[in-house]
């Protein structure tokens, strides 16, 4: 089965020792597979592990036990093929939107490099801020630089950890619809964190609800929903109270 | 009692009411100029009324000023102006600060990178710089003249050594705060080593270590005038030395305000370096910064002022009601 699949996690555990309240046991016996090209959303309130999880699989942190392996290889440490988008943005405000997104392609030939940055910046739509420095941009533009700079470097796997958290809700629909043209354009797997119903619902193949302290994996919800998909129809709204009803909250208030 | 000072005096203090209602530009001169002028006034006035009296040969008694006034200062640089020495020595105070603060820097960055991205680097060496830098390089002079002599390397070292611990424990602390995302975002990207610092630590910690630099530099121009007064025989500390033991105090004040001006024109030209592109991000934009107006509304003086004007100005406070 691991052969066929992207992403492989199998009975992790994630326990952070602290003296005086006991160790805090932040993931519990996680499960879970991720195939080829697939849009992969981990939903769940705040504290419920969901990114520590995506730093686990992006190898940026250790599970306490348990395997994670990415194409049938242990995950050792985080890797230019993988590529992570922060909240936070992560981009570096030293450097032109020019220098960021070529951060990854900083080996090649500068011919090719300019190529394929222009090409990057044009199709995240920030052509005319080459030169521009983030500290001038919006919360929007600085997120599209995050993710031209991960394109750029033609990653199989895109970690998300709530990219759109800091912006507008209108900004961030905007964002999700360039993601989803992008994603169906570039074919790559994405593992999406969100505690936003609608978002994971809007954007993914299938829904991983996690559940808080310790954290464990509630249900894996399939949306079998074409894109682009008609938030107003009743497949989606089953689909919506189902994941409100799993997370705990009533729908209608 | 001259009256001169009370003039400009009116004339400042009219300037800070006519400031609110001016352009921008205009009170960012206005403003300071206006402080500096009532500085001279209070300077003067206190310098009249501070007097003592002397009793003269003949007998009777002439009130004498304990401190010079401005234009006895003026008047009291003139010959070191007219001659060169003031320039001359200007110079040499600005060359040994430039010097000893660039060896400061060029050695205390890199240090403070290394023990500050090295967390066993800082564990092990931390302590020792903190033990090291509550020492005054004023206590160091005995051992600089010692060493090198009443020299200018004496001074220079005396320089470096004051700005070195700044630099170090400002560098250090820069490179600590450096937030994890953008460290995780390098690794991501397969930055490793040296890279990683050219690319990432050293531009992330840049905008603290020019604040550091810029607090070192403050301490090292201090610093100048205490080392020259006993470890060379020429710069702005050594006049004051010579101008104290010449009984001169017009000239001792005059070289006070030669170095804080100096100073002031130092720390003018370390803040340049905030204003490039790689490190702007670094510092408080002004359309950021909380604004007078935003101040009063949040204070709530606007409300204030309309009760108390609302309320005065009701009939029947002034103006009979009808």
């Amino acid at each position: 089965m691991s052969a066929t699949q992207k992403v492989v996690v199998r009975g992790v555990n994630k326990i952070f020792p602290r003296k005086k309240e006991g160790d805090l046991v932040v993931l519990e016996n996680i499960d879970l597979s991720v195939a080829p090209h697939e849009f992969v959303c981990l939903l769940g309130p705040s504290g419920c592990g969901k990114s520590t999880l995506l730093n686990l699989i992006g190898g940026f942190d250790r599970p306490t036990s348990g395997t994670v392996e990415i194409e049938g290889q242990a995950v050792l440490g985080p890797d230019p093929r993988r590529v992570f988008v922060f909240q936070e943005y992560g981009i570096f405000p030293w450097a032109s939107v020019w220098d960021n997104v070529a951060l990854g392609l900083r080996n090649l030939p500068k011919g090719e490099q300019h190529q394929i940055v222009q090409h990057y910046i044009d199709l995240v739509g920030l052509k005319g801020f080459e030169k521009t420095y983030p500290g001038e941009l919006s919360g929007g533009m600085k997120q599209r630089v995050a993710v031209a700079r991960a394109l750029a470097v033609k990653p199989d796997i895109i970690f998300m950890d709530e990219p759109f958290g800091a912006l507008d809700s209108l900004t961030r629909l905007q964002m999700r619809v360039e993601l989803l043209r992008i994603w169906q354009q570039e074919k790559m797997t994405i593992l999406f964190v969100t505690h936003d119903v609608d978002e994971a619902l809007q954007l993914a193949d299938r829904i991983v609800v996690m559940s808080p302290r310790p954290g464990r994996i509630a249900e894996i919800a399939s949306v079998r929903l074409p894109h682009p998909r008609d938030l107003g129809s009743s497949e989606y709204g089953k689909l919506k109270n189902r994941l409100y009803e799993l997370l705990g909250v009533s729908h209608s208030i | 009692m001259s009256n001169w000072p009370f003039i400009v005096a009116g004339a400042a203090i009219l300037t800070f009411l006519l400031a609110r209602r001016l352009r921008d530009p205009l009170p960012k001169v206005l403003l300071p100029l206006a402080v500096a002028a009532l500085f001279v006034a209070c300077w003067h006035v206190t310098c009249e009324l501070m007097t003592y009296p002397y009793k003269q040969p003949d007998g009777t008694i002439r009130w004498v000023e304990t401190f010079p006034n401005p234009w006895e200062t003026v008047l009291g640089m003139r010959e070191p102006i007219q001659d060169g020495t003031l320039l001359r020595f200007a110079v040499a105070s600005v060359y040994r600060v430039a010097v000893g603060f660039g060896i400061a820097a060029a050695i205390g960055i890199p240090v403070g990178l290394c023990i500050g991205w090295f967390s066993r680097g800082a564990q092990a060496l931390n302590p020792l710089i903190q033990a090291m830098r509550p020492i005054s390089p004023i206590a160091w002079i005995p051992l600089a003249v010692l060493w090198f002599g009443v020299k200018d390397s004496a001074a220079i070292f005396l320089i470096a050594l004051a700005s070195f611990f700044p630099i170090v424990t400002g560098t250090m602390t820069a490179v600590r705060s450096i937030p994890v995302v953008f460290v995780r975002s390098a690794q991501n990207f397969g930055l490793e080593g040296f890279e990683l610092f050219r690319r990432v630590v050293f531009p992330a910690a840049m905008p603290q270590i020019i604040t550091s630099l810029r607090m070192a530099l403050g301490i090292a121009w201090m610093v100048i005038v205490a080392a020259e007064m006993i470890a060379v025989d020429s710069g702005l500390g050594y006049l004051i030395m010579d101008a104290r033991n010449a009984n001169n105090y017009e000239r001792v004040v005059g070289s006070m305000i030669t170095i804080g001006l100096i100073g002031v024109g130092l720390d003018f030209l370390i803040r340049r370096l905030e204003k490039f592109d790689e490190v702007r991000w670094g510092f408080p934009n002004e359309r950021e910064l909380v604004t007078s107006d935003s101040l009063r509304i949040a204070l709530g003086q606007e409300k204030v002022k309309t009760a108390i004007w609302g309320n005065l100005m009701r009939p029947g406070t002034f103006f009979r009601a009808r």
